[in-house]
């Protein structure tokens, strides 16, 4: 492959100018430009010359032993310079993990889920190394597959991994079990004597694919100093770094990555994948090699969120106050633990939704088991949750004899209300506004289909396919709403660091921002750029790509960035304005008595008195001079639960959504079609009314997905993934989703910068519970698994 | 195999095409055109999407031989393809020789956003084409890797009905997935691009 | 892998009888996949997309001959009077993308029982032009489908076109997915009245190891349709044979449980398919199209 170029594609500096651009504004997207050109350079697109392409090889099956590896062919193949199994791993350390360290690098003596990587490839075209990677030969001895709660702890159960010794296995009732987490307010034993009307019941939720555009791809460059530059898209640099190094055996500061172009992640890029797959092959043969998932690969290459067991019970008075809430929630955590443990926290401590019950009786747990490995994913246990409550309110209302929605009000929490960990909400909880929002809008039309020529096929369920004019479509309504923890919880130092300079260039004054952000499509450099804007008083602003040169921000995840890092660039901003007035007592202090005295702003490039008195130019004030701070930031710390009670304050923030779903369903076929999806979301403070509305409808539409047709499915006999592609796992098109229309709150938190509140995951708590509660509203079913599928709604 | 085509206006030749490859494998390792983009490569998400010959197609399904002596647009040369009908065909389709890039060009092809300053008001940085300028101003663009097939999808919708209904510009957009957006910005854009259009008729 | 790019009908079969096992590639739906998952590696590809005459179609007295490269979005925009059952499934094959570059032929070479032009096809009656350098031959559609992804083509043979018979009635189609839009099909229903023979004839898909009709739903139907003096009268189908028809039609899947679906759904909703269908044609030849007829 003839090529003039060395590295292509590697990322460089955003500047974005603007003469107002602040907080509060609906700026647009710095990269909005290179995005829409074609020239924005995504992790997949990186090139470099002379490099190789790496493949992996991976496991046919689900769990087996690895009797042999024979790689001798493969590495006899023309164009093949290095085929790497276990073995060939360069340090001590050779597994990884984001919590636990229980994911081999190449799998070792033994596969635990269907597509582990077992051997790597490279070679100077795709072709080639799928090639040799086929000739590699493998040989299983096939073990009994782990695939449930009743299969994973069963007296003869199988180890899914033997010999634990991280920090869960002293409180775990069985080595198949990642973590539980207990939490205990109240007696609800003895509250459930007050209950009128008890609901119990036990719901499904299947395993969904986070299903990012951009397939898990990246560029590994080996270094003159036996180190490696690595270009990949990932949502947590830091933590990348800290898993690839001593896998690598070198130090940090030799594997040097940067953040390419981010096709999405939606938690799917939380955990390592492709990342130490590519230094192992630069390191190993000298070249550049890159590596690019296609969608198939894709499917094994990240981990998806929990699939869910959820039983619950809840009890009402007869004037519809909850009593007691008793559940057990059963998530299965795949082969690898990724994020388990976390993922219960979050679903222990948020099961019982925005509602006041003061006696509750919960427990979380993840299993270890032969599935796909499952972890962060938009919503992060507290989706399954949410499913599963929003559910039972609406069966106890109907019990109760209340309208659902005025029960759920009448039972909201609010500022001031316990978790049932024991922790109170100690800002503004509108759950019962946000509930009346969606339900005051106006119903969309009926029967829209309907023109002048006949049915438009594009407006009934079924679209395009032609199923029904009309025939047996049934519109229905549902409610739900849900509450997301917002930040890194139970004890985790959380926190960010931002480094920004001020100087003047061409006469101008200019900020730059640096953080380790991985900017997914968020639009966290949008909200950096507005802050700096804010804080500086200037109008051009450049942000630099995200890498390791500069501390960790945390991971683009738990909707804490803006939050987080947002908050990190505030306060390294504020302490570069202090160094600006610093200077600018220093220079002009004399000229005027307001510098000693007055409180000082940055605004519009001048340093200006609170009264609006101008001072100095920043151009001059800064001329020849370069004000830096790298800094770090925190959020309030939070404490672990108590492992037997839950208790603790283990949560920073909270975000609360609800939705109104309207849906007609061909009630013959069991198809649907979402006509509306209203919403309603309080965010503190919308630093970007533009992306903040974009978050909620998109976290709505990933919500939608997993109501009606979003699930990865896996054999339960073999553990195998049978649906890894786009072809059979479907997400929706444009046709299939509604229109959104967002009702936005702006409550401040007072603990949180500019009173904000993250709000990328609660939209997709409410959005499924809301569909799902609008089919059972139009067919009657009882519905309790998600997604629901055409053959659940014809009894077929 | 040898494989001799037109991208964006210009001839092409691309070398040693193992017979498998797709056009969007020539197109992105091979033309330093990267922009198409690379989400599926089974034509169930249309971020590949070029017009060959005019026809918006999926370039992970068509052949890399099976373009030899045709016409290739890419989201690269979308905003001098639409430039060109403008200026020929005022509301009208491009022509068989529309403008381009260069191979030269195309090969230096860096990510160059340290020389462009972009106008955080109205996203204004080169010359867009009207789509491409929508969809920065409507916010139609999250993580941005479904973009380029949109907007190659999009512009072509505009060309042959200049006012699309909602339902015409879902239909037309149905075979391009978004995993970010929910639509409702991407629906914006088309809206914004096609009312913008009939102010300057 | 080696790329044959024939530059007329006549090289292309030259090169398909000199390479038997060269695989055919025009919209590259099927085989470009193929290809890019690593599930084939054909030794030969068999480019059809210099060969002009196969996006060719001429409308004739009887037939409408199809090429087998014509676009489906051609046959959406330009044969939709002569071709309605084939037209309305055009517009649910996959998305504008693939419906620009993939025709019929790509559906009758992978005879796959999820393709979704195969049921307007046996609705409408066809018979496919298959030649080979030993010469055309016309094989009608109901012997075509041998087996699963199996066709009755000789090693040799490329299909040239398919010679569909004009609508002397309305015709309908009908496939369920799980998505609203790209989707593929977990089963499709094609129906076309014919009155100038006074027949009626249905195709089903993904409901059996290939396409198949319902010939016991149409039997049975033609037999009341008949005796009731329907076709005549113009009468309002009574519900009772619209529900026999339905059964019969269901009775004829024999479908199995994958991942887009179970066997028992496939069976429910091939028969709601069948009767909806039926309803919609049969208003249409009444003369009620305009309420019934779907549009998009």
């Amino acid at each position: 492959m003839a090529g003039t170029k060395t590295t292509t594609g590697a990322p460089t500096e955003v500047t974005q100018k603007h003469n107002k651009g602040g907080i509060g504004e609906s700026t647009l997207r710095p990269d909005g430009t290179l995005k829409v050109t074609g020239e924005f350079a995504y992790s997949s697109d990186m090139w470099h010359e002379d490099m190789l392409w790496g493949q992996t090889l991976r496991s046919t099956v689900a769990h087996a032993e690895i009797v042999s590896i024979d790689t001798v062919e493969a590495l006899k193949t023309p164009g093949v310079y290095a085929v790497l199994t276990y073995d060939d791993l360069p340090a001590e350390m050779k597994n990884y993990g984001l919590e636990i360290q229980d994911t081999p690098v190449l799998a070792h003596g033994k596969v635990r889920h269907h597509g582990e990587p077992v051997a790597l490839v490279a070679a100077d075209h795709p072709e080639t190394a799928r090639r040799a990677a086929a000739k590699i030969v493998v040989e299983y001895k096939e073990l009994p597959v782990i695939t449930d709660e009743a299969s994973a702890t069963a007296p003869d159960a199988v180890l899914v991994h033997e010999g634990r010794t991280d920090e869960y296995i002293e409180h775990v009732p069985h080595p198949n079990i990642v973590h539980n987490q207990p939490i205990i307010r109240g007696n609800a034993e003895e509250a459930a004597k007050k209950a009128d009307f008890i609901v119990k019941g036990e719901y499904t939720f299947g395993m969904q694919d986070q299903a990012f555009l951009g397939p898990e791809s990246g560029l590994a460059v080996p270094a003159e100093d036996g180190g490696v530059d690595l270009y990949v898209a990932t949502q947590w640099l830091h933590s990348d770094l800290g898993q690839i190094a001593p896998v690598l055996g070198l130090p940090e500061e030799k594997v040097r990555m940067t953040l390419s172009g981010v096709g999405g992640a939606f938690g799917g890029r939380e955990d390592i994948s492709m990342q130490i797959h590519a230094c192992l092959l630069a390191l190993r043969t000298g070249k550049p090699v890159k590596i690019v998932y296609n969608r198939f690969e894709s499917f094994f290459g990240h981990v998806h969120r929990h699939p869910a067991k959820l039983y619950y019970e809840h009890g009402a008075t007869k004037d519809g106050k909850l009593t007691h809430m008793k559940c057990r929630i059963v998530l299965d955590g795949g082969a690898y633990a990724s994020a388990s443990p976390a993922v219960v926290g979050n679903a222990s401590s948020l099961s019982v939704g925005p509602y006041v019950i003061d006696d509750v009786d919960i427990e979380a747990i993840a299993l270890y088991s032969n599935n796909p490995p499952c972890g962060a994913m938009r919503g992060f246990g507290a989706v399954q949750a949410c499913f599963a409550y929003e559910a039972q309110m609406d069966k106890l209302a109907d019990k109760v004899g209340m309208d659902r929605v005025e029960f759920r009000q009448l039972n909201a929490m609010s500022q001031g209300t316990l978790l049932p960990t024991g922790q109170p909400v100690d800002s503004p909880a509108p759950v019962a506004e946000i509930l009346r929002r969606v339900k005051a809008r106006p119903m969309p039309p009926e029967r829209q289909w309907e023109s002048s020529e006949g049915a438009d096929v594009r407006a009934l369920p079924g679209g395009l396919s032609n199923t029904t004019h009309g025939e047996g479509v049934v519109r229905g309504v549902g409610y739900a709403v849900g509450i997301k923890n917002v930040g890194f919880s139970e004890g985790f130092d959380d926190y960010s660091t931002a480094k920004v300079r001020m100087e003047v260039i061409n006469g101008e004054p200019v900020a730059t921002v640096h953080t380790a952000m991985a900017e997914v499509g968020q639009g966290g450099i949008t909200v950096h750029a507005q802050i700096a804007r804010t804080e500086l008083g200037v109008q051009q602003v450049t942000i630099n790509p995200a890498d390791t040169q500069v501390g960790s921000a945390g991971s683009t995840s738990a909707s804490r960035q803006t939050y987080v890092t947002g908050g990190a660039v505030k306060n390294s901003c504020e302490l570069v304005r202090e160094k600006v007035l610093e200077i600018g007592r220093r220079k002009f202090g004399s000229y005027h008595p307001a510098w000693a005295t007055a409180e000082l702003l940055l605004e519009g490039g001048k340093v200006v008195t609170d009264g609006g008195e101008t001072l100095a130019d920043l151009a001059e004030l800064l001329e020849g001079e370069t004000v830096e701070v790298e800094a770090e930031w925190r959020h309030r710390p939070t404490v672990a639960f108590d492992k037997k009670t839950g208790q603790g304050n283990g949560h920073v923030q909270y975000s609360f959504a609800a939705h109104r779903a309207v849906v007609e369903v061909d009630t013959e076929l069991g198809l649907v079609k979402v006509i509306e999806l209203a919403t309603a979301q309080d965010v503190g403070k919308a630093l970007n009314p533009l992306s903040v509305v974009g978050q909620i409808q998109g976290g709505t539409t990933q919500g939608l997905g997993v109501a009606v047709m979003e699930e990865i499915i896996v054999d339960p006999k073999t553990a195998k993934v049978r649906n890894p592609s786009f072809t059979d796992y479907l997400i929706p098109t444009i046709l299939d989703t509604p229109t959104i229309p967002v009702d936005v709150l702006e409550l401040a938190d007072p603990n949180a910068p500019y009173g904000l509140r993250g709000m990328g995951e609660a939209p997709t708590l409410s959005s499924t519970p809301a569909v799902l509660a609008a089919i059972r509203n139009a067919t009657g079913l009882e519905l309790n698994r998600t997604p629901v599928r055409p053959e659940h709604l014809t009894g077929t | 195999m040898r494989v001799n085509f037109t991208v964006n206006g210009r001839q092409q030749e691309a070398d040693d095409v193992w017979e498998g490859e797709s056009l969007l494998y020539v197109l992105r390792e091979r033309m330093g055109l990267p922009g198409s983009k690379n989400a599926c490569e089974q034509g169930e998400c249309g971020s590949c999407t070029v017009r060959l010959d005019g026809v918006p197609v999926c370039s992970c399904l068509v052949a890399a031989g099976q373009v030899q002596d045709r016409e290739v647009v890419t989201v690269e040369g979308l905003a001098d393809y639409a430039k060109h009908r403008e200026d020929s065909h005022p509301g009208g389709a491009c022509g068989s020789v529309c403008g381009g890039t260069s191979l030269q060009e195309a090969r230096q092809w860096q990510a160059r956003p340290a020389d462009r300053v972009t106008d955080g008001q109205t996203g204004e940085g080169g010359e867009l084409s009207p789509i491409q300028q929508a969809f920065i101003d409507a916010g139609a663009v999250q993580c941005g890797f479904c973009t380029p097939g949109l907007l190659v999808a999009a512009d072509e919708l505009l060309e042959r009905n200049a006012s699309p209904s909602d339902a015409d510009i879902r239909e037309a957009l149905s075979g391009n997935l978004c995993r970010c957006t929910g639509y409702e910005k991407i629906l914006d854009a088309v809206r914004l691009a096609a009312a913008r259009q009939e102010e300057t008729v | 892998m080696d790329f044959l790019r024939p530059a007329s009908w006549e090289e292309a079969l030259a090169a398909k009888a000199e390479h038997p096992t060269a695989v055919p590639i025009a919209g590259g739906t099927d085989v470009m996949v193929e290809i890019n998952f690593d599930h084939r590696r054909p030794e030969y590809l068999l480019d059809l997309n210099r060969v002009a005459e196969l996006r060719e179609w001429a409308v004739g007295e009887e037939t409408v001959r199809l090429g087998a490269s014509v676009p489906y979005t051609t046959i959406m925009e330009e044969l939709r009077t002569e071709l309605p059952g084939l037209a309305l499934a055009s517009h649910t094959v996959a998305s504008p993308q693939i419906r620009n570059r993939g025709g019929v032929g790509g559906n009758l070479g992978t005879a796959s029982p999820a393709g979704d032009a195969h049921p307007a096809l046996l609705a409408a009656d066809c018979e496919v032009e298959v030649e080979s350098v030993r010469g055309s031959r016309l094989i009608p559609i109901d012997e075509f489908y041998t087996g699963v992804k199996r066709n009755a083509l000789a090693e040799d043979e490329l299909i040239k076109s398919v010679h569909i018979k004009k609508a002397a009635g309305p015709q309908q189609y009908s496939k369920v997915g799980t998505r609203n839009a790209m989707v593929i099909a977990v089963c499709a229903f094609g129906i076309a009245l014919h009155p100038d023979t006074r027949t009626v004839r249905t195709g089903i898909g993904s409901a059996a190891p290939t396409p198949i009709r319902a010939k016991a739903a149409e039997e049975f139907l033609n037999a009341a349709l008949e005796e009731g003096g329907f076709w005549d009268s113009k009468k309002i189908i009574t519900p009772s044979i619209a529900k026999q028809f339905a059964e019969l039609a269901s009775g004829a899947a024999n479908p199995i449980d994958d991942v887009r679906g179970t066997a028992n759904y496939r069976r429910h909703a091939v028969g709601i398919m069948a009767r909806r269908t039926l309803g919609w044609t049969w208003e249409s030849y009444r003369g009620n199209g305009r309420s019934t007829e779907g549009v998009a």
